[in-house]
């Protein structure tokens, strides 16, 4: 055997000891938390809300509904903002030969970029001056809604834009040549083929509400109560396990809240990939 | 050539990048119901003069003319450019059918432009696909994606689609040249029928091509300054045979290009 193939070989066995590692890690953290969480798994766990108090008795059932409707209020901002403002990006603004609208089209790309990279307590931090102190919506779903959509916004911005920019020039010349216009050509065109894309940036986004905590911290309070309302405080599942875990001595439904979170996740990734998949055969 | 109705028109037509000259000064008559192919080097702006027609260069922010592009005596620039874009179809070079069924991509066009009645529809798109010949294969799938066609296939499907909208004009756009040998004869034998119909001006790299097919041939060379500038317009036989200009001659026998 020549020092080549030598070589090759060694790096080969680096590159899968490498993956199998990575692939253990994950596996025992997974694994780990169910060992300890799935035992406390019954079906009063997800009926009954936690009662407080430093025993951290009862379940889960108030801090499903508040990540539910922070899923949904988040997106509701977070959604339309973020794919208005990558059709634009993508498809209306490189139609200008101003020099300002191209320049303060450069300072948004580069803000999204860099606002995708901001630690998330930032955005809380932000997110606790303006909406919960000065504009008086307290520690609520609004607020923390509203915090969370400033958070990923720039992740709906890019995945969505990215999404655009990989649907094929030449549609858009075929439609644009048909005698429609860029609106038409956007709606009709574009955005279907850019659907795949798109559907999987916000998912992955109402993932990131699903497991954020910092920035709920210090915006939605902590109320362990059913939220009744926008303005309602709530604890989200995520929130739920750091508080068990800092505040109660009950570790083993912090594991337990974990778990469900895991398997939540794992859900939302395996829809994802079944959206797509299915949308990849009916486009292919 | 006198005897000709002229259908497109280009008066003193320069176009500019930015500042840099791609066309200068192009006078041409393109006829009714002819074929008229442009041939000429890489980079002679043929293609840029083509897209001239229906306006497409207006989607390239730093693009500048002067002079005049008619459409049957009116100046297009004037024109409203979705109507234009409805008179002036466009057949590009790689096959760009939408990722939508065979019959949607095909009645895309008339629903733009206010057909919405299914069965007047359903009519409009066996009538283009008729015409672009591909019906016959297409006909027990119109409702699997565009996408799903060979080469030739999508190509003559996009033809069809242009067709549909019922335009006076057709332009394409190096229109075979992804496609093998025998696709690249069924769109030529293609544009012999649509003739007929459609007035038809194709920008090719393919001289033989330009030979078989066209009835008029425009060459088009860049001057000292890289801009395009139009050598020579004649009958496709003249041109072939007797060229009147050198650089038409040494170009056509392939002493460059």
């Amino acid at each position: 055997m020549n020092k080549r193939s030598r070589t090759q070989i060694a790096a080969f066995g680096m590159f899968w000891l490498a993956g199998i590692v990575a692939v253990l890690i994950m596996a025992f953290v997974v694994g780990y938390i169910m060992v300890k969480g799935l035992p406390g798994i019954t079906p009063e766990f997800f009926t009954t809300s936690p009662r407080g108090g430093l025993s951290g008795d009862g379940g889960i059932y108030s801090t499903i509904v508040t990540t539910f409707y922070m899923i949904v209020v988040t997106l509701a901002f977070a959604a339309p903002l973020g794919v208005g403002a990558a059709i634009y990006l993508s498809e209306y603004s490189g139609n200008t030969d101003k020099r300002i609208i191209r320049k303060l089209v450069s300072i948004a790309r580069f803000g999204v970029e860099t606002l995708s990279g901001v630690p998330s307590i930032i955005f809380g931090l932000f997110g606790y001056a303006l909406f919960v102190t000065a504009m008086h919506f307290g520690f609520s779903i609004l607020s923390a809604s509203l915090a969370g959509a400033c958070l990923i916004i720039p992740v709906i911005i890019r995945t969505t834009e990215e999404a655009l920019k990989s649907v094929p020039a030449g549609y858009r010349e075929g439609s644009l040549a048909l005698g429609a216009n860029r609106w038409e050509t956007t709606w009709k065109v574009v955005l279907p083929a850019a659907f795949r894309g798109i559907s999987t940036g916000i998912l992955l986004s109402a993932g990131r509400i699903v497991s954020e905590t910092a920035i709920f911290f210090v915006t939605l309070g902590g109320s362990y109560r059913v939220p009744h309302s926008l303005m309602s405080g709530g604890r989200s599942m995520a929130l739920h396990v750091y508080y068990l875990a800092m505040e109660t001595r009950a570790f083993d439904k912090a594991m337990s809240t974990a778990a469900v979170l895991v398997a939540l996740i794992v859900v939302m990734n395996l829809t994802i990939n079944v959206i797509t998949s299915k949308i990849a055969t009916k486009q292919g | 050539m006198e005897t000709e109705v002229t259908r497109m028109q280009a008066e003193d037509y320069s176009l500019f990048y930015g500042k840099f000259k791609a066309l200068n000064k192009i006078n041409i008559k393109i006829p009714s119901n002819r074929i008229t192919a442009f041939i000429g080097p890489s980079g002679c702006g043929k293609s840029t003069f083509l897209r001239s027609f229906n306006r497409m260069n207006d989607l390239i922010p730093s693009v500048t003319t002067s002079g005049t592009v008619f459409l049957d005596n009116r100046d297009v620039a004037k024109e409203d450019v979705v109507e234009l874009r409805k008179k002036v179809g466009m057949v590009f070079q790689r096959p760009n059918p939408f990722p939508k069924s065979i019959f949607d991509n095909v009645a895309y066009g008339p629903r733009l432009h206010g057909t919405k009645n299914r069965s007047d529809l359903a009519v409009l798109v066996e009538r283009s696909l008729r015409q672009a010949a591909v019906w016959d294969e297409v006909k027990d799938d119109l409702h699997k994606s565009g996408m799903s066609l060979s080469g030739g296939q999508q190509q003559r499907l996009c033809i069809a689609r242009a067709i549909a909208v019922e335009p006076e004009v057709i332009l394409m756009d190096e229109p075979a040249s992804a496609l093998d040998p025998v696709a690249t004869l069924k769109i030529e034998e293609l544009m012999n029928e649509l003739k007929k119909n459609y007035t038809i001006a194709i920008v090719t790299h393919n001289m033989q091509q330009a030979g078989r097919v066209s009835d008029y041939t425009a060459f088009l060379l860049t001057d000292e300054n890289r801009a395009g500038n139009l050598i020579e317009f004649g009958s496709t036989k003249q041109i072939f045979t007797t060229p009147s200009d050198s650089r038409t001659e040494d170009y056509i026998s392939g002493r460059f290009g």
